[in-house]
């Protein structure tokens, strides 16, 4: 117990000193603010004209085309770090299997690439 | 089990969560009055001597300021998200190590514990763009979402190549490996740095990567409707982000804390590394300030383009060429 | 993937907005980043000029030109007294038409190096704003010596102007033309207009072509960037504007699209040079003798009559059109202000699908706009 755990104090510490600050700056406006609520001044901001629609609507999906091919690209980066780590002790093999890896991951870039799955317009 | 290295432990995690703390408000006081020196303006200098007392007389107004919660806002988001902006920046700060010896803690994954807490940063500034019920907000939102996670898959390739050069994923051995002057990153990997240093600044949302809260069409982006110390934490926030990605600069490619040369052992070379790292890292931030104030931003687009058809096609034959130029390297020897 | 649709979004942007300079709407309907259409909104600032000018004699009405286009008031003001001395046939001494060109053409400088700067901020360069705010100083501080005012200064008035200009004077706005010309410039250019995320942001982006400028009636720098060589100063010279050497920069198509918000911004600059030339050929022959007409000053009463006078101001053709019943006060004046014909082309610039959220503040930014005499 105490050995697998030991190292994680002081990270444990340091969360807690991390975590205590912000929710004390989180709150302090709250306590020391003054607190006059009008409903003009909570009316939500929009240039100073009354809000054109609701703004909880769906979004444009280009946002959402971004996430998919950051998941996709992100694990790749995930699935090379270990790899990464052990390079030097496979040597060739190493090199030829990360060609392999690349040409395939290249693939799929330069298809999302060609479908303009990167472009805005 | 004694108690001295558990107390030696909490001694050192404070001290550094303290140093951090403490930087943050020497960092915006810089800013301004580097930035004022750009400009040809005086900067702030009635608050204390040269206006070293500003920042703490900025965080007593805004604490003392109002908060206003937006109409129809997600309560609990919205008071969320300035928290998750801050925690995982700070937090990320525990990994690096800021002398010879000296981090929180050594982890052996230190590289991959600071990517994974910085890239959560985007939960906070998402959540507060989502839960102000603010159409500016909420584009700042998303915006800020895809530009940090498209730059993370570049700063993520650029490490890799790094990985493969140090072999380590533990920023305590990446930092031994570069004691001697020659063996420091930015030699061995000058794509990676440029690549990572690049999207280093679009993880933070700085100049001239920040569209997420750009003025100019966004009014506040995110942070719009956030008033008080809320928006304070925001600003914490990017400076505490701002100092960790430097760290990271630092640590990777600039030598860590090693001035270029060996140090003497014992106390003497451990402090004498702290005043490198710490040099280093001023230097950096710098760096930082200067081209904030220099450039003007992108646009969506072009941001999105450099992202993924400029930075992520270089990272990924960075990496191909690293593994043969490494290869080569070993057989040879 | 234009075959996918999503929700589109009703956007306000304005009047109360960072970026368009003064208080002025558009509403934007977008499709996540892109803008699909937009429609402007005007009017917040409306004060009635014309029908408050029927109420005031014609000196009165002076002030109130001035905070027409607060930025460029020579101009406003040289305008309008013109166009009453045409009514009047008066004739304005050599000195006082000298003193008007150089302070129309100084302040024609100040109001291009705020749009310079307020451009570059718009584009998110802040630096530049505050050097050119550090130039514009020196040339309100020359204002402030000759007319004890900074932004309004109803200087030129019927029948000449208001004070006359010292030997003291005049050496600051020679140190003034030598201290920017070439050099600060220069070092603007360095700055701003070939930087590189500069030129991204603003090559391409909002072209105008010459004919789409010329049927919305755009004038001044926005219609020049667009390659159309009309310049009331050279076309129908006014005052003694032919006396001088000067060119009409045009837009020239360098980055890429003639007519993009780089070549309107790129007249401007380059315009700020020709008005150096212009001021420096003006202090060199400025003769002595009186700098206005007594009598004008003591009242106007110009005899029936109607005119339409125009003037180059520094955003494009400032004209009057002035009724006269033959008393002191006028029957009715009508401004012709160039941001409002030029802003009028701003829907049609931004609603045709290729414009961006950030471009919107880009194409603002480069019609160069003042709301003050948008709404008048």
């Amino acid at each position: 117990m105490e050995c697998t755990l030991r190292p994680y104090l002081p990270i444990a510490v340091y969360g807690a000193l991390v975590l205590g600050t912000g929710f004390s700056l989180t709150l302090a406006s709250s306590i020391f603010g003054p607190r006059v609520r009008r409903l003009e001044k909570e009316s939500t901001y929009e240039c100073g004209s009354l809000p054109l629609g609701s703004s909880r609507e769906r979004f444009s999906v280009k946002f959402y085309l971004v996430a998919i091919l950051f998941v996709l690209f992100d694990i790749e980066t995930v699935f090379l770090v270990p790899w990464a780590v052990v390079y030097r002790s496979m040597g060739l093999f190493g090199l030829l299997e990360m060609l392999a890896f690349m040409g395939i991951l290249l693939l799929g870039f330069v298809y999302a690439w060609k479908r303009g799955g990167f472009d805005w317009e | 089990m004694t108690w001295s290295p558990i107390l030696l432990d909490v001694i050192r995690a404070v001290l550094i969560f303290a140093a951090v703390m403490t930087l943050v408000p020497f960092l915006v006081l810089a800013e301004r009055r580097i930035s004022a020196w750009i400009q040809n303006r005086v900067g702030p200098n009635r608050v204390g001597p040269m206006g070293t007392l500003q920042p703490l007389a900025d965080v007593i107004k805004l604490v003392f300021k109002e908060e206003i919660v937006p109409a129809r806002a997600d309560r609990v988001l919205y008071s969320l998200g300035p928290l998750l902006s801050f925690a995982p920046a700070a937090i990320a700060f525990a990994a690096i190590p800021v002398g010879r010896g000296l981090q929180v803690v050594d982890m052996s994954v230190g590289v991959l514990f600071v990517i994974t807490a910085t890239s959560l940063a985007v939960y906070g500034i998402s959540f507060g763009g989502w839960a102000s019920n603010n159409k500016f907000s909420l584009l700042g939102g998303l915006r800020s979402s895809a530009q940090i996670i498209s730059y993370e898959i570049a700063m993520g390739l650029a490490l890799i190549s790094v990985i493969m050069t140090t072999g380590s994923v533990s920023l305590s051995q990446i930092s031994e490996g570069q004691t001697s002057f020659l063996c420091w990153n930015i030699f061995r990997q000058p794509i990676a740095f440029v690549i990572f240093f690049t999207a280093a600044f679009a993880e933070n949302n700085r100049l001239p990567f920040d569209l997420p809260e750009c003025e100019s069409e966004l009014v506040g982006g995110y942070h719009t409707e956030y008033s008080g110390m809320k928006f304070g934490m925001y600003f914490l926030a990017e400076y505490v982000a701002m100092i960790v990605m430097s760290a990271m600069v630092v640590t990777l490619f600039l030598g860590a804390w090693s001035p270029g040369f060996a140090l003497p052992e014992g106390l003497l070379g451990t402090v004498i590394s702290v005043g490198v790292f710490s040099f280093k890292l001023f230097a950096v931030l710098f760096f930082y300030i200067w081209v904030r104030w220099t450039l003007p931003r992108f646009r969506y687009d072009q941001l999105m383009h450099l992202g993924w058809k400029s930075l992520v096609p270089l990272a990924m034959a960075n990496i191909v060429v690293t593994g043969i130029v490494v290869t080569i390297w070993d057989a040879v020897q | 993937m234009p075959d996918i649709k999503t929700e589109e979004m009703l956007l306000n942007m304005g009047p109360q907005h960072p970026s368009t300079h003064g208080v002025f709407r558009v509403v934007i309907r977008t499709d996540g980043e892109m803008v699909l259409e937009s429609e402007s909104h005007i009017g917040y600032l409306h004060r009635c000029f014309e029908k408050v000018a029927e109420n005031n004699t014609y000196i009165q009405v002076v002030p109130y030109t001035d905070r027409m286009d607060y930025l460029c008031a020579m101009a406003n003001n040289l305008g309008y007294a013109q166009t009453v001395e045409k009514l009047m046939k008066l004739e304005v001494p050599e000195r006082a038409q000298y003193i008007r060109v150089i302070v129309t053409e100084l302040n024609r400088i100040a109001s291009h190096l705020l749009a310079f700067g307020t451009y570059g901020m718009d584009i998110g360069a802040i630096t530049p704003f505050l050097y050119a705010f550090r130039d514009r100083e020196m040339i309100l501080k020359i204002f402030e010596k000759l007319c004890g005012q900074r932004l309004n200064y109803s200087y030129v008035r019927v029948g000449g102007v208001t004070f006359d200009i010292t030997e003291e004077i005049l050496a600051d706005i020679q140190r003034f033309c030598d201290y920017f010309e070439p050099d600060t410039i220069k070092e603007y250019n360095e700055l701003l207009s070939y930087n590189g995320i500069f030129i991204s942001r603003t090559a391409k982006v909002g072209v105008l072509p010459a004919d789409l400028a010329l049927s919305y009636g755009v004038t001044g720098p926005s219609l020049r960037g667009s390659g159309v060589k009309r310049d009331l100063r050279k076309d129908e010279p006014y005052s003694i504007y032919d006396r001088f050497e000067f060119d009409i920069p045009v837009g020239t198509g360098e980055m890429g699209a003639l007519g993009d918000c780089w070549d309107r911004y790129m007249v401007r600059v380059l315009e700020m040079t020709e008005s150096v030339k212009i001021i420096r050929q003006a202090l060199a022959d400025i003769p002595a003798g009186d700098f206005c007409d007594k009598k004008a000053f003591r009242g106007v009463k110009p005899p029936k009559g109607e005119v339409y006078h125009k003037i180059e101001g520094a955003r494009g053709e400032v004209g009057f059109y002035i009724v006269s019943d033959g008393t002191t006060k006028p029957y009715r004046v009508k401004a012709r202000g160039p941001s409002f014909c030029n802003i009028s082309v701003l829907d049609a610039l931004t609603s045709r699908g290729d414009c961006m959220v950030a471009d919107m503040v880009a194409i603002i930014g480069s019609l160069d706009i003042v709301m003050g005499e948008v709404d008048r």
